[in-house]
């Protein structure tokens, strides 16, 4: 960082021109419709204001007209690589507010999904960092890896991305008879496939100088921003929402919580590698203790939460997701405010990437891993 | 300092090295392959029960379904991709009945939630397991579930 600013004392002296440039809404880095406006001085980007609301859709605003079993399609396509999480956090939210207790087999299974989901996410997140930084193969093989977790999605929930498999009061239907032997058999294929990660990419000299000291975000800021998950985790700042207050099944396991000091790109990566070995220790020490019993309790048929305000937060793929809803007695609540990870994520871009190069820039949103129909809602 | 960046440049070419060993040694082991052939391989390429193709109304041999008409399913649809057109016939009791006479469904609207079939009182909706949902013309994704002349099945709650 030091470097790169006596650099920009030395441009400085040469009189570059200062120009505004519009990073997307269509550009391959950002991952989706982001508008980032840049002001950049040559090469060095000055300033970076984001610009939201290419996907909004109203989700927010769309769930005070339907009732609480509805939302749950809707919540999943927020942050769609962690569509599980979201549901349950809804779930878990209905559960409470009606103080109903679920099956412990639901428990279960819901915290198996959930590290699931947070596998699929994070190497889905993986091969597109490798291939914002230039590296193809990644992209292959994050995917290939991905598609099995996908598959065994499909076989229990039925589809393989927005699953809507979380319902108030249980799951949708039983898990496929399948279902433990398949993630058993993934597990010991994906623990033989990861070290192949660190080879690939982990040790590689370009990837270690693009981000080594780039974007160095400290444990106040990250505080001070809201910038939880991975990314918060990275700066030093103890955010899992699991170890804080942890929901299903996650008081039953034993798991580190994985923290890197430094705060740089390099930090917010070695996390997430280490969050999916931390994902497959809690799967083996489910997968085999799945309780008998029912996948649902019965609920009534028209689900009204007494009146009053309720919060519940879960910790999605990128961070924590909340759910507060304020409800008024009625089938449909009064207002429903999310509090989606990744706009918290977003809003520390300026400050972690002024006085980088533009390159640098992409290196910063791909580790910060936004999604942004998350953001815009 | 020479030293060192000697150090570092044959560091990074080993780095380098390690990272196009992985890659090479897939070419070696093509059993690690695991594309499909998709349009080849249709034949057996079959989806599980509980996959969400489309929603159906299954249809016994005597071409009677256990759909009542209730309307639960288009209530519960949160995209209004359920419509249900109800009529009124003479039962062999001489009173008047409200039976179903069109389940329509637009699978164009549809989010693949399941609620109308969680919430059906009677078991009469099922997912089906197609998926080649591709079509010239959009009039064709709204669809009659009931098969023309069904009745409804014997023994099903109204």
């Amino acid at each position: 960082m030091e470097q790169t600013t006596t650099k920009r004392e030395d441009i400085s002296s040469i009189d570059y021109q200062e120009f505004v440039i519009n990073m997307g809404p269509q550009h391959p880095s950002t991952h989706g419709v982001l508008r980032l406006m840049l002001k950049l001085k040559g090469e060095i980007v000055e300033v970076v204001q984001p610009h939201c609301g290419y996907i909004h859709r109203g989700i927010e605003k769309m769930c005070e007209h339907i009732t609480y079993p509805q939302t749950i399609h809707l919540t999943d396509r927020l942050d769609y690589l962690s569509a599980h999480m979201n549901n349950e956090a809804v779930c878990l939210l209905v559960e409470n507010a009606l103080q109903i207790e679920v099956p412990e087999r639901v428990k279960y299974i819901r915290t198996i999904l959930d590290e699931l989901t947070r596998l699929a996410s994070h190497q889905l997140w993986w091969c597109a960092f490798g291939m914002d930084m230039g590296a193809l193969t990644t992209f292959f093989y994050g995917l290939r890896d991905r598609e099995k977790i996908l598959d065994i999605f499909e076989k229990t929930t039925g589809s393989r991305l927005i699953q809507s498999f979380n319902v108030p009061g249980g799951l949708m239907n039983d898990i496929h008879k399948d279902f433990q032997k398949e993630v058993k058999e993934f597990i010991k294929y994906f623990r033989k496939i990861l070290p192949e990660y660190d080879q690939l990419l982990t040790g590689n000299v370009i990837f270690q100088q693009r981000t080594k000291d780039i974007g160095i975000l400290t444990k106040e800021d990250a505080i001070n921003f809201g910038v939880t998950g991975p990314s918060g985790r990275g700066s030093g700042f103890s955010c899992d929402v699991r170890k804080i207050a942890p929901y299903s099944a996650y008081p039953y396991v034993k798991f580190e919580e994985k923290l890197q000091t430094k705060g740089d790109t390099f930090s917010r990566y070695m996390v997430r590698m280490h969050e999916m070995w931390e994902s497959m220790n809690i799967l083996e020490q489910l997968i085999d203790n799945i309780p008998e019993g029912t996948h649902a309790v019965k609920m009534k048929p028209i689900i009204k939460l007494p009146e009053g305000e309720y919060y519940q937060r879960v910790e999605a793929s990128r961070g924590e997701f909340g759910v507060h809803v304020i409800s008024d007695g009625n089938k449909t609540p009064y207002r429903f405010k999310l509090r989606s990870p990744n706009f918290m994520n977003l809003s520390v871009m300026h400050h972690i990437s002024r006085n980088h190069k533009i390159a640098d820039l992409i290196a910063i949103s791909g580790s910060l891993d936004l999604v942004i129909p998350d953001i815009d809602r | 300092m020479i030293k060192e960046y000697f150090k570092d440049v044959f560091s990074g070419i080993a780095s380098l090295l390690r990272g196009m060993k992985v890659t090479l040694s897939y070419f070696v082991r093509p059993s690690t392959i695991i594309t499909q052939k998709y349009p080849e391989n249709r034949a057996e390429l079959k989806m599980f029960e509980a996959f969400r193709g489309e929603v159906v109304m299954p249809h016994n041999e005597n071409n009677e379904h256990k759909c009542t008409g209730c309307g639960i399913c288009e209530i519960n649809c949160p995209n209004g991709s359920i419509e249900i057109i109800s009529k009124f016939e003479v039962g062999e009791d001489g009173k008047k009945r409200k039976v179903i006479d069109q389940h329509i469904y637009r699978l164009a609207m549809c989010t693949f939630c399941g609620l109308c079939i969680k919430t059906c009182p009677s078991n009469a909706l099922a997912w089906g397991q197609e998926f080649e949902h591709a079509v010239f013309d959009r009039t064709k994704l709204t669809k009659v579930l009931n098969q023309e002349g069904s009745t409804v099945q014997k023994g099903v709650k109204e």
